[in-house]
C-alpha cells in the first residue's frame, strides 16, 4: 500500500491526513463535523426534553410538588462547578492555540477536577434519593425524614400500586370501566391523597414518580456524557504530556472544548428545569 | 371551542351525496352496511381514477419514448433538445398541487362527518383485552359479539385492559385504537342488517389474530327484543347461583377476593353479617341494607383499611341484582344464617 | 495527451488497484479507505437482505393457508418482526448512503477520500456491532413486538426486545455518522470549480439523506433509550399503568420513523436521476427542480409524521394539518417523476441492466406513490390504516423504489467497484423476473388490504386465500431472480470482461477514474464540468466503452 504521504510537500504537518490539501481545509471539516455531531446531541437531549413538556403540560402538579425534595443548594453549587469547569476549558483552548504547554496541563486538568466534584456532588444527591426511596416507577416508595412530610401518602400509594397489578393491567371491573367508572376512581384516590397528609410539601398527587422517572433519566444521560468527557480530557492530557499540541495543531482541544461547553450548557438548562420550578 | 366551531364551518354535510349506495362489495373494496361506508368509497374511487387516469399517461408516455427514442446504433447521438423549462416545471408543479388539495379536502370532510356522533347516538362500550373484545350495553348486559340496532346512530366507548387494540370492521369502513388509560371513541349509523367481521387491527401479540368477533346488525324492533331476552342475567338461576353471576358479570370480583384475601376492597368470605370498624370511627354490622348501599353509594360508609375506589353501579345494577348477591354474600359467611333468606330473593326467577 | 490516453485505457492485468494494492484481513477491516468501507458495507448488507429475505419467504410460505402451515403464532409474529426489523434497519438504511454512497461520493467529487475517513471505518465497525448485538436477539429467542416496538406491547412482551433495540440504537450512531461524514465532505472538499449546483444530483440526494440521518436519528436514539429504560427499571413513562402515555411513544417513534423512510428513497432517487440522464445519453432535465426537490422532501419529511397516527386518538385537529402537510411531500416527488420523464424525451435510449432497473423503478415508484394518496386521505386511510394495502404500498415505495433502485446503483457502479462486466442478457432478464415476481407479489395485497385484511395476521379469514396464495407465488418467483442475479453477480467477479473506463459514458468524474479505481482515486486531476453533459464523449467499440473527445483533450 502506498504511504499516505506520497507527493506531498515534506515540510507539510505531520498531522496533515493525506486527502486533504492544507491543515487549514483539515482543521474546517474536523470543526464542521464537530458542530454537526453537537446538533444531533442537542436533539437527543431534545427527545428528553420534549418529554419533559408534555408530562409537565399534562401534570403540573406532580412538577409542582415533587421538585421540592431536589436539592437546590447541592444542584447551584454543581452548576457553579460547571460554569468554572467551562472557563478552564476555554483557557485549556487558547493556552493550546498558544503553545503554553504548561499551562495546558493544568488547565486540563483543572476541568477534570471540577468534572470529578460535579459526579460526586450528583452522587450525594442519587445516594440521598436512592436512601428516602425517591425513584422511578414502581420503585417510587417515598419513606425517611425527607419525605417525612409525605409519609402519611405512603399507605394511599402502595395501595392504589395494590390496585394495579404488575402486568400493567387495570382492576377495574369491565362493567365499571366507563367514563365515569374511571373518574370516580381518579376522584376517590384524589380525595384518599388529600386525606392522606398535609405536611409542609403539600398533599403528594398521583404519579410523583413520573416527576423522578423523568429526573434520573434527564440527569443519568448528562452524567453520561461527563464522564465521556472527562475520557476525552484524559486522552487529551496524555496527549499534551506528549507535547502534540501546539499553535499549529490544536484541533482536539478545541473540538473536546467545543463538546464539553455543550454537555454544560446542558446542565444549564436542566438545573432550573428540575430544581428551580414554580 | 375553537376547534369545534371550525370544524362545523368546515363540515358541511351531505356535500358529498353518495353515488355509491350501500350494497355488495367491489373488486376493491368490501359490501357497504353503513351509509359513511359510501361517502368514503366515492372518495376511495375518486383517488382511483385521477390516479389510474395520470399513472397510465406517464406509463404511456415512458412506453412511446422508451421504443420511438430507443438507440439503434452504439455511439448514435440524440439531437439537441432542451434541458430546462421553467413554464412546463411550474404547470407540472401546479396540477399536482390543485389535485391533492381537492383530495385532501374531500378526505377531511368526510373524516369530521365520521368523527362527530350525533347527540342521541346509543352508547355501547367495548373493552379490549388480550386476545377478546367485551361488548357493554347500557343495561350492563356484557356479550362477546356486538348487536347494533340498524337505522340509528351507534357509539362505541372504548378502552383496553392492557395494550393498544384497534377496532376495524371493514363493511363498516372504521377502525379505532383502544388505548389502556384513555376512553377512544367511534360510531356508525348501519343501514344493512346482516353479520360483519370485527378485526384487531393493531398487532397485540400471540394471539392478534385471533382477536376476531362480529357485528350483528339486526333490525331495531328485533335489537331491542334480543336485548330484552338477553339482560335478564338471573333468568333461571336460583338467588345463590344469579348472585355469584352478578358478582363475575358486574366485576366485583377484580378487587372482592372469595377465598378471605384483601385485595383493593374487603373479602366476600365471612363478611356478611360480621361487625366492621369504619374509617373515621364508629362500626357497621355488614346487613341487606349495608351491602345494597355500597353498592349503590359505596363513598359513604367506607371499612377501615381500605380506600374509597369502588365506582357506584346506581342505575347499572337491578334491585333484584342486589338481592341475588346478597344471597351469594349469605352463602359465603358463617355468620349468616343460611335459612333465613328474605322472602324478596326469591324474586331471581322471573 | 498522454495522461488522456491512460485514463482511457481499460486496466492493464495486475495494475495497482484499491482491491489488490494489499491483502489480508486486517488490510481490509481497518482500512481507511472509502473504497474498501463502502465495499464491505456492500457484502454486509447483502448478506442481510438475504437474512431478511429468507424471512420473507417464512412469512410468505406460512400465508398460503388461512392457518398453521410451517410454524406457530409466536414464531410467526417474531419472523414478521425480524423481517422488518433486519431489512429497515441493517439493509435499507445503510444500503444506497453507506455502501454505494461511500464508494462513489468521493469519487463523484473528484476527491482523494470522504472528510472524515476515520469517522467512516467506525461508522461501520458499529454498524457490525449493531448488526450483531441485533441478531443476537434472534439466539436469544426473538422479538415478537413489531419492527415499531410500540408501548405497552413492546415493554411487556416476554422477548428479546431490549437486545434487539439496543442494537438499534447503535446502529443509530453508525447512520449519524455516515450522514455527518457526508455532509461535511460536500461542504469541505469539493473541488476548487465546482458549485453546488455543478455537482450531480445524485450528490444533491446523498446531501438531502444526509440532513434527516443527522437531524432525526438522534431521536431514535433517545427513544430506544427510554424504551429501554422503561424495560429495565419500569420508569412508567410508556406504561399506563403508571401514568405515562404510549401514545407519546409513537410520535417519538414516527418523528425518526417517517423521516427514516426518506433517508431510504432519496438517495435512490438520485440514482435514478444518474442512470435515466447517462442512459438516455441526454442533459438531466430541470437540474434545479430535481436538486431542490430532494431538499423539499427532507424539509417536509419532519412534519408528516403524525399521518401514522390517524386512528390513535390524536385530536382531528392534528390530523387535518398532518393530512394536508402530508400531501404536500407527494408535490417534489411528482416533479422528479416528471422530470426524469422529459430528460428520457427526444434521448437516445439504451436498455442496458441499470436501465431496466431505473424504468422499473418509474413503474413501481409510480404505483407506490399515488396509493399514497389513499393513505393520505383521512376518510380512505381509516378504512385502510393497519391493513395489507399499507403494507403493499410500502413495499411498492421501499422495494419498488429503494431496492430496485440499489440494484440500478449496484450494476450501474459495479464495473467501477469490480473493474469486471457483468453478463448483460442475464442481468436483463433477472431484472424483469424480479419485477414481475414484485408485482404478483404485492398489488394483490392492494386488494387485499382495501377489502379488509389486517396486517401481522398469522391466521385469516377464508375469502383471503386466494389472494395469498397468489402473494406467494410471486414471492418465490422474485426469490429466483434474485438468485439468478446473485449468480452472474459473482460470476462477474472471476470470469467477466474487464470494465472499460467509462462502460456507458457517464460524465460525472467517477467516470474518470480507473475501473478498479488506484488507491487514491484519480491518477490525474479528474476534468470537472458540467456532469450532464455528454457532448465531449465518443464511443470506441474497441474498449467496449467511451472515452474523452481528443479535441476535447487538445483544447485543455
Amino acid at each position: 500500500m502506498s504511504t499516505p504521504h506520497e507527493g506531498r510537500d515534506e515540510h507539510a504537518d505531520p498531522h496533515l491526513q493525506h486527502h486533504f490539501g492544507s491543515m487549514a481545509q483539515q482543521y474546517d471539516s474536523g470543526k464542521f463535523g464537530m458542530w454537526l455531531f453537537l446538533v444531533t446531541e442537542v436533539l437527543l437531549f431534545g427527545g428528553l426534553f420534549c418529554a419533559y413538556a408534555v408530562y409537565r403540560a399534562n401534570h403540573p402538579e406532580i412538577f409542582a410538588y415533587a421538585h421540592q425534595f431536589l436539592d437546590k443548594t447541592l444542584g447551584g453549587l454543581n452548576t457553579l462547578v460547571l460554569i468554572v469547569s467551562s472557563l478552564t476549558m476555554a483557557m485549556a483552548v487558547r493556552c493550546a492555540q498558544l503553545g503554553q504547554q504548561r499551562r495546558l496541563k493544568q488547565m486540563l486538568a483543572a476541568t477534570l477536577l471540577c468534572a470529578c466534584v460535579f459526579l460526586g456532588v450528583k452522587g450525594v444527591e442519587y445516594e440521598h434519593k436512592w436512601k428516602h426511596g425517591l425513584l422511578w416507577g414502581t420503585r417510587y416508595v417515598p419513606q425517611g425524614e425527607t419525605a417525612a412530610p409525605a409519609a402519611a401518602e405512603t399507605t394511599v400509594e402502595t395501595t392504589v400500586a395494590a390496585a394495579v397489578p404488575a402486568d400493567g393491567g387495570t382492576t377495574l371491573p369491565h362493567a365499571a370501566t366507563g367514563p365515569e367508572g374511571l373518574a370516580d376512581r381518579q376522584q376517590a384516590d384524589h380525595d384518599g391523597a388529600t386525606h392522606g397528609g398535609h405536611g409542609p410539601m403539600g398533599p403528594a398527587p398521583r404519579n410523583v414518580h413520573l416527576f423522578f422517572g423523568i429526573y434520573f433519566v434527564m440527569t443519568g444521560l448528562h452524567g453520561i456524557h461527563v464522564l465521556a468527557g472527562m475520557v476525552a480530557i484524559v486522552w487529551l492530557l496524555r496527549r499534551s504530556a506528549a507535547g502534540e499540541f501546539g499553535p499549529e495543531y490544536f484541533a482536539p482541544v478545541d473540538f473536546v472544548g467545543l463538546y464539553w461547553h455543550l454537555v454544560d450548557l446542558i446542565w444549564i438548562f436542566l438545573f432550573p428545569l428540575l430544581y428551580l420550578i414554580h | 371551542m375553537i376547534l369545534s366551531g371550525l370544524l362545523n364551518t368546515l363540515s358541511v354535510r351531505g356535500a358529498g351525496v353518495p353515488f355509491l349506495a350501500t350494497g355488495d362489495g367491489t373488486f376493491w373494496l368490501p359490501v357497504r352496511a353503513t351509509e359513511a361506508a359510501g361517502t368514503v368509497d366515492n372518495l376511495f374511487y375518486f383517488i382511483f381514477w385521477i390516479s389510474l387516469f395520470f399513472f397510465t399517461l406517464l406509463m404511456a408516455l415512458l412506453a412511446i419514448f422508451a421504443v420511438r427514442y430507443r438507440r439503434r446504433r452504439e455511439g448514435e447521438e440524440p439531437e439537441p433538445s432542451p434541458s430546462h423549462n421553467l413554464a412546463v416545471e411550474v404547470v407540472w408543479t401546479a396540477i399536482p398541487v390543485l389535485l391533492v388539495a381537492a383530495i385532501f379536502w374531500f378526505g377531511f370532510q368526510a373524516y369530521v362527518d365520521m368523527s362527530t356522533p350525533p347527540l342521541d347516538s346509543y352508547q355501547i362500550q367495548v373493552t379490549g383485552q388480550k386476545w377478546k373484545w367485551t361488548f357493554t350495553y347500557p343495561n350492563g348486559y356484557v356479550d362477546e359479539l356486538l348487536h347494533v340496532p340498524a337505522d340509528r346512530p351507534v357509539q362505541l366507548v372504548m378502552t383496553s385492559q392492557d395494550v393498544i387494540h384497534s377496532l376495524s370492521i371493514p363493511a363498516f369502513r372504521i377502525k379505532r385504537d383502544l388505548v389502556p388509560g384513555r376512553y377512544s371513541k367511534a360510531w356508525f349509523t348501519a343501514v344493512r342488517p346482516g353479520d360483519y367481521d370485527i378485526y384487531c387491527a393493531e398487532y397485540c401479540g400471540t394471539q392478534h389474530s385471533s382477536m376476531l368477533s362480529t357485528v350483528k346488525v339486526l333490525p331495531p324492533e328485533e335489537f331491542d327484543a334480543w336485548l330484552l331476552a338477553h339482560s335478564d342475567i338471573l333468568s333461571g338461576l336460583t338467588p345463590v347461583e344469579g348472585g355469584e353471576r352478578v358478582y363475575n358479570v358486574l366485576g366485583c370480583k377484580q378487587c372482592h377476593s372469595l377465598d378471605g384475601a384483601a385485595g383493593v376492597g374487603p373479602t366476600f368470605r365471612d363478611l356478611f353479617g360480621s361487625e366492621r370498624p369504619l374509617k373515621g370511627g364508629g362500626r357497621v354490622l355488614v346487613d341487606e341494607n349495608y351491602v345494597s348501599s355500597s353498592v349503590l353509594d359505596p363513598q359513604s360508609q367506607i371499612v377501615q383499611g381500605f380506600e374509597p375506589v369502588m365506582p357506584t353501579f346506581k342505575g347499572r345494577i337491578k334491585d333484584q341484582e342486589i338481592t341475588a348477591l346478597i344471597a351469594f354474600l349469605k352463602s359465603l359467611s358463617g355468620h349468616a344464617p343460611r335459612d333465613e333468606a328474605p322472602a324478596a330473593a326469591g324474586a331471581g326467577t322471573p | 495527451m498522454s495522461t488522456q490516453d491512460a485514463t482511457a485505457a481499460p486496466p492493464a492485468a495486475g495494475s495497482e488497484n484499491y482491491l489488490n494494492c494489499s491483502h489480508g484481513f486486517r488490510s481490509w477491516f481497518f482500512t481507511l479507505d472509502h473504497k474498501r468501507i463502502g465495499v464491505m458495507y456492500l457484502a454486509s448488507i447483502l448478506s442481510f437482505f438475504l437474512l431478511g429475505g429468507i424471512l420473507a419467504l417464512l412469512i410468505r410460505t406460512e400465508l398460503l393457508t388461512p392457518t398453521r402451515t410451517l410454524m406457530s403464532a409466536d414464531d410467526y409474529n417474531k419472523v414478521f418482526t425480524l423481517h422488518g426489523a433486519i431489512m429497515i434497519f441493517l439493509f435499507i438504511i445503510p444500503g444506497i448512503p453507506a455502501a454505494l454512497g461511500n464508494f462513489v461520493l468521493p469519487l463523484m467529487l473528484g476527491a482523494k477520500d470522504v472528510a472524515l475517513p476515520r469517522l467512516n471505518l467506525a461508522s461501520y465497525h458499529l454498524y457490525l456491532v449493531g448488526a450483531l448485538i441485533a441478531v443476537l436477539s434472534i439466539v436469544q429467542g426473538g422479538v415478537d413486538a413489531g419492527w415499531t416496538f410500540y408501548a405497552p406491547y413492546s415493554t411487556t412482551t416476554n422477548t428479546a426486545v431490549v437486545t434487539l433495540t439496543f442494537g438499534v440504537f447503535v446502529l443509530g450512531f453508525s447512520s449519524v455518522f455516515t450522514g455527518l461524514n457526508f455532509i461535511v465532505t460536500m461542504h469541505k472538499m469539493r473541488p476548487a470549480g465546482m458549485g453546488w449546483f455543478d455537482m450531480p444530483l445524485m450528490l444533491w440526494a446523498l446531501y438531502a439523506t444526509s440532513i434527516i440521518q443527522v437531524l432525526a436519528t438522534p431521536i431514535l436514539g433517545i427513544t430506544m433509550v427510554l424504551l429501554i429504560v422503561e424495560r429495565v427499571m419500569g420508569i412508567g413513562i410508556f406504561d399506563p399503568a403508571l401514568g405515562g402515555d404510549p401514545v407519546l411513544y409513537q410520535h417519538f417513534f414516527w418523528f425518526y420513523s417517517h423521516p427514516a423512510v426518506y433517508i431510504m428513497i432519496l438517495p435512490a432517487m438520485g440514482i435514478i436521476s444518474e442512470v435515466v440522464s447517462v442512459f438516455s445519453r441526454k442533459h438531466i432535465f430541470g437540474y434545479r427542480a430535481i436538486a431542490y426537490s430532494s431538499i423539499a422532501i427532507a424539509a417536509f419529511s419532519f412534519l408528516v409524521w403524525g399521518h401514522h397516527m390517524f386512528t390513535s386518538g390524536q385530536s382531528e385537529l392534528m390530523n387535518m394539518i398532518f393530512s394536508a402537510l402530508t400531501f404536500s411531500v407527494s408535490i417534489p416527488s411528482a416533479v422528479k417523476m416528471f422530470n426524469w420523464l422529459s430528460t428520457m424525451y427526444k434521448g437516445s435510449i439504451r436498455f442496458d441492466t441499470p436501465m431496466i432497473y431505473a424504468l422499473s423503478f418509474m413503474f413501481l415508484f409510480g404505483i407506490g406513490g399515488l396509493t399514497g394518496l389513499f393513505l393520505g386521505s383521512l376518510a380512505t386511510d381509516v378504512h385502510l390504516h393497519d391493513t395489507y394495502f399499507v403494507v403493499a404500498h410500502f413495499h411498492y415505495v421501499m422495494f419498488g423504489g429503494t431496492v430496485i433502485a440499489f440494484l440500478a446503483g449496484l450494476h450501474y457502479w459495479w464495473p467501477k467497484m469490480f473493474g469486471r462486466m457483468y453478463d448483460e442478457k442475464w442481468g436483463r432478464i433477472s431484472a424483469i423476473v424480479i419485477s414481475v415476481g414484485f408485482n404478483i407479489t404485492f398489488f394483490t395485497q392492494f386488494v387485499m388490504g382495501s377489502q379488509g385484511m389486517p396486517r401481522r395476521y398469522y391466521a385469516y379469514v377464508d375469502k383471503f386465500e386466494p389472494y395469498h396464495v397468489i402473494s406467494s407465488f410471486g414471492s418465490y418467483l422474485m426469490a429466483a431472480g434474485f438468485f439468478m442475479t446473485a449468480w452472474y453477480l459473482v460470476k462477474s467477479l472471476y470470469r467477466g470482461r474487464p470494465a472499460p473506463v467509462n462502460p456507458w459514458g457517464g460524465g460525472s468524474m467517477e467516470w474518470q477514474a480507473a475501473s478498479p479505481p488506484v488507491v487514491h482515486n484519480f491518477t490525474d486531476e479528474p476534468v470537472g464540468g458540467d456532469p450532464y453533459d455528454y457532448a465531449n464523449q465518443a464511443y470506441d467499440p474497441a474498449l467496449g466503452g467511451y472515452v474523452l473527445r481528443k479535441t476535447e483533450v487538445s483544447d485543455r
